[in-house]
């Protein structure tokens, strides 16, 4: 315990906060197995990792949410233990986390120093000194809102400006971020980048979080990475190629390009007559053929999940015919949905997809209950036999099929969700965001399995808001813009400029007016 | 990730069923029976006679009958605080028969029927309507009883014919009541219910997540619906048995039952918020209600004071697994 960890590799700084040989385990799993981590004061140390690799474990530590079961933390060279997330707060240390908690009903102001305002005489809140501080921050981080804002009245985008002035009204030496360029624009994202350099030059040391590449080189110093809970390896960011790191990342080197399966596509298997909803979309219709990945494409709110949820009968259209390989069928509810051949895997995993609380076995047999009963009564082992199989196919990692599915990381969730409608044998399934925020390699993962799925005679429809996942995985792709279909495109006609334009409703000059 | 080509091996359970026995919350609780047996035994010594147990089931049977059907409720996210006023609307409207000379299977068939009725009523608010189910039962709690009180006021109604009092006087066999029988075959009927079928893991899906049960194709309000009829139906149930016992009825039979339901649903392990709990574990929660009370009972203590032994043994038994695990954790730090 005596001796100091010698710097990796610069000799000039020592680190401001080392971790050395943290573990932690929870009920069968080890989420941390004696990694390390340094952070430098004045730099960008970005944590790199897939989903499960151990990086929010890894900030809840240094937040004082868990205890490691072992190993070292000191800040400046002492050894220090957190006891409570209000320890690592004394110490210097703040997150802003994936997701943030916020109060709606309280103000901007009140957001930014709930339980640590400043305070008068008999310990009252000094309202006007703290819409000063409130507001002086904001000013700072360049947020277009007064302090006194509801916080219900802001977007997404807003909110997350209220948790990063939140993590700086504390007088914090050491920054976590962790995804915090998910929520926001591309003009927000340089705004934190600049951000990110002030808090650089303030001599603070920050750990930066993210799945995206561009940004891990635009902005960070050096780079950790961690695999399956293990430490990979660490340097500086200089010194490392993007494809280097995605290999450190995932063990091999991924394949960047998107699986090109030659499936078949057959007959019409759904067919969707002037779907209409009172406020959330009108006028669709729309075809899919056997074997067929069709692609949604459409910004934030032009009504592709609305749709599907009520394709998938969670909601009531007010008008429109579904017709199922020629058949009209009445879709009232996902019930009715399931019994004909349709399947949703939803954006919201952890509130729609798993049922949490429940075993992963469970989750997998919910809809497909029927079948491994009988006449109503549940038989154990088939149910066990079906959640095997399929737990298998997606590759499921997790220590027993009776775990709490809340226990499971969200790609291996989302394997739990995909598990469970596969199981139903299933005409259709509709993926809606399938990989947002899952890392680089289950993407990959997941996209091979959805061509997979398509060669075996499966209709996917998939909505996404990533273009290139769009142009590589659709044989075909409808644009949807304010709840109407703006373009049906094939995969020959398929580029990011109409794509872009479609969805926003550009009419370029050069090609006539847009469809 | 590993290799592609390496099937990874999940086990179906890591801990083999008798662990899984061990640890559980039913485990404790009977041990907590146990241990009240036997003081009892050692307090009183009228306590160790059939007849005077057999006697004392009466203290459980008929809330334990509908605490079966309340524990699915309570598991899926709901809850019937209106249970004993639906007791009280059932015993008047077989009273009211009565007065028109109804015979022993139609005063049955009346009072499981409003109890049926009394449930589909609730359950239509919190399904159809969408109402939280606590806030439509506090409701039809007054309203039911309301019902008792205008259609009898200060009289009650008697001369129930000597056939109807063999569902709360009768005995099967030596000191075995029919009530008795009624509670091991409600228990066994909700037993298979809850743990062996389709219907039962549908419920645990509700109260786990909602709308994770919705998106997996569970008629979610249809298995609401259902076991707001079945507290009905079991309630229609007691209110035959507490009738026939009592042998009449007063608009304020029953008054405070459904708290006594609730205690023992909730000692029997059942989370209140919904998601997890068992019917063994109700079972035996009966058992420790009913022995606590006729155990005090004997020993000549106040009712108000046995209410306050009550009270302390949910919340003592509640909080143990919660100490015990403080206790381990500062042991291992």
């Amino acid at each position: 315990m005596s001796t100091r960890p010698a710097p990796p590799i610069s000799p000039d700084v020592s680190p401001m906060v080392s971790m050395d040989m943290i573990t932690k385990t929870f009920p069968g799993v080890k989420a941390l197995d004696e990694v390390k981590l340094n952070l430098y004061p004045g730099q960008v140390t970005a944590l790199v990792g897939e989903n499960g690799a151990g990086k929010s474990t890894t900030v809840k530590i240094l937040t004082g949410i868990y205890q490691p079961n072992g190993g070292t933390i000191r800040i400046d060279g002492d050894s220090i233990s957190f006891a409570s997330p209000n320890d690592a707060a004394k110490a210097g240390i703040t997150a802003i986390h994936q997701e943030t908690v916020l109060f709606d009903e309280l103000s901007v102001a009140e957001n930014i120093y709930i339980g640590h305002a400043p305070r008068m005489r008999f310990g009252l809140i000094d309202t006007a000194q703290m819409h000063r501080s409130a507001a002086k921050l904001l000013a700072h981080i360049g947020a277009p809102f007064s302090s006194h804002t509801h916080l219900r009245d802001l977007g997404i985008a807003n909110k997350h400006l209220v948790a990063i002035a939140r993590a700086l009204s504390v007088d914090a030496r050491v920054v976590i971020m962790d995804e915090p360029t998910a929520a926001l624009s591309h003009k927000e994202i340089e705004e934190l980048y600049e951000l990110v350099e002030t808090l650089k030059s303030q001599g603070k040391a920050i750990l930066f979080i993210s799945h995206k590449f561009d940004e891990i080189f635009r902005i960070a110093d050096r780079y950790t990475v961690f695999r399956d809970g293990a430490f990979v390896g660490d340097g500086r960011i200089d010194d490392i190629s993007e494809g280097d790191l995605v290999t450190m990342m995932v063990g091999r080197s991924v394949d960047q390009i998107f699986p090109q399966s030659d499936h078949d596509i057959g007959d019409e298997v759904l067919k969707v007559v002037g779907y209409e909803h009172p406020t959330e979309f009108a006028d669709i219709n729309f075809s899919l053929n056997k074997g067929e990945i069709l692609g949604f494409y459409g910004l934030v709110g032009a009504g592709r999940s609305e749709f599907m949820q009520a394709l998938f009968g969670i909601t009531k259209p007010s008008k429109g015919v579904c017709r199922v390989n020629g058949d009209i069928k009445v879709i009232r509810s996902p019930a009715d949905a399931v019994s004909n051949g349709i399947v949703y895997v939803p954006e919201d995993r952890g509130k729609q997809g798993a049922v949490i609380g429940l075993p992963i076995f469970q989750n997998i047999t919910l809809p497909s209950l029927s079948k491994t009963s009988r006449s109503g009564f549940l038989k154990l082992a088939e149910e066990f036999k079906l959640a095997r199989e399929y737990s298998q196919r997606l590759d499921l990692r997790a220590a027993s099929l009776d775990q709490d599915v809340g226990n499971l990381s969200g790609g291996n969730q989302q394997k739990v969700v995909i598990a469970k409608w596969l199981a139903t044998q299933p005409q259709v399934i509709i993926l809606d965001e399938p990989t947002k925020g899952i890392d680089i390699g289950s993407k990959a993962a997941v996209h091979e399995f959805m061509s997979e799925l398509a060669a075996q005679g499966l209709s996917v429809i998939m909505v996404s808001s990533e273009i290139p996942e769009i142009i590589g995985m659709s044989d075909r792709v409808i644009v949807m813009r304010d709840g109407r279909i703006a373009a049906e495109l094939t995969k020959d006609e398929l580029s990011p400029e109409t794509l872009v334009r479609h969805a926003a409703g550009i009419t370029s000059p050069t090609e006539g007016a847009a469809a | 990730m590993t290799d592609a080509t390496q099937t990874r091996h999940v086990p179906d359970r890591l801990n083999s069923r008798a662990t899984r026995i061990f640890k559980s919350w039913e485990a404790l609780l009977l041990a907590v029976a146990i241990a009240i047996f036997v003081i009892n035994s050692f307090a009183s010594p009228y306590f160790l006679s059939a007849w005077n147990l057999s006697d004392a089931t009466f203290n459980f049977t008929e809330k334990a009958m509908i605490a079966f059907a309340m524990a699915l409720l309570i598991i899926s996210g709901e809850i019937d605080l209106s249970v004993a006023s639906i007791i009280a609307l059932a015993s008047t409207a077989m009273g009211l028969a009565l007065q028109y000379g109804a015979g022993t299977p139609e005063l049955v068939i009346i009072g499981l029927t409003v109890g049926v009725l009394c449930g589909a009523f609730n359950g239509f608010f919190v399904t159809v309507l969408g109402l939280p189910s606590i806030v439509v039962t506090i409701g039809t709690m007054s309203l039911f009883r309301g019902i008792s009180f205008i259609i009898l006021g200060d009289d009650a109604f008697r001369g129930y014919p000597s056939s109807f009092s063999w569902f709360g006087q009768g005995y099967i066999y030596w000191v075995f009541t029919v009530e008795m029988l009624l509670f091991v075959i409600i228990a066994i009927i909700y037993g298979v219910l809850l743990h062996k079928t389709n219907f039962g893991r549908a419920v645990y899906a509700i109260g786990n997540n909602p709308t994770g049960a919705l998106f997996s194709g569970i008629r979610v309000q249809r298995v609401k619906f259902i076991l707001f009829l079945l507290t009905g139906l079991m309630s229609g149930i007691a209110a035959v048995c507490l009738t026939s016992r009592l042998g009449s009825t007063r608009p304020s039979i029953a008054t405070g039952m459904e708290l006594e339901v609730v205690t023992m649903v909730v000692l029997g392990g059942v989370n209140i918020l919904g998601g997890s709990g068992t019917i063994p574990g109700v079972v035996i929660a009966a058992f420790v209600m009913g022995l606590v009370t006729f155990g005090l009972g004997l020993l000549n203590v106040p009712g108000i004071v046995m209410s306050i032994f009550i009270g302390l043994l949910l919340i003592g038994v509640i909080a143990l697994p919660r100490l015990w695990a403080m206790a381990a954790a500062r042991r291992t730090s």
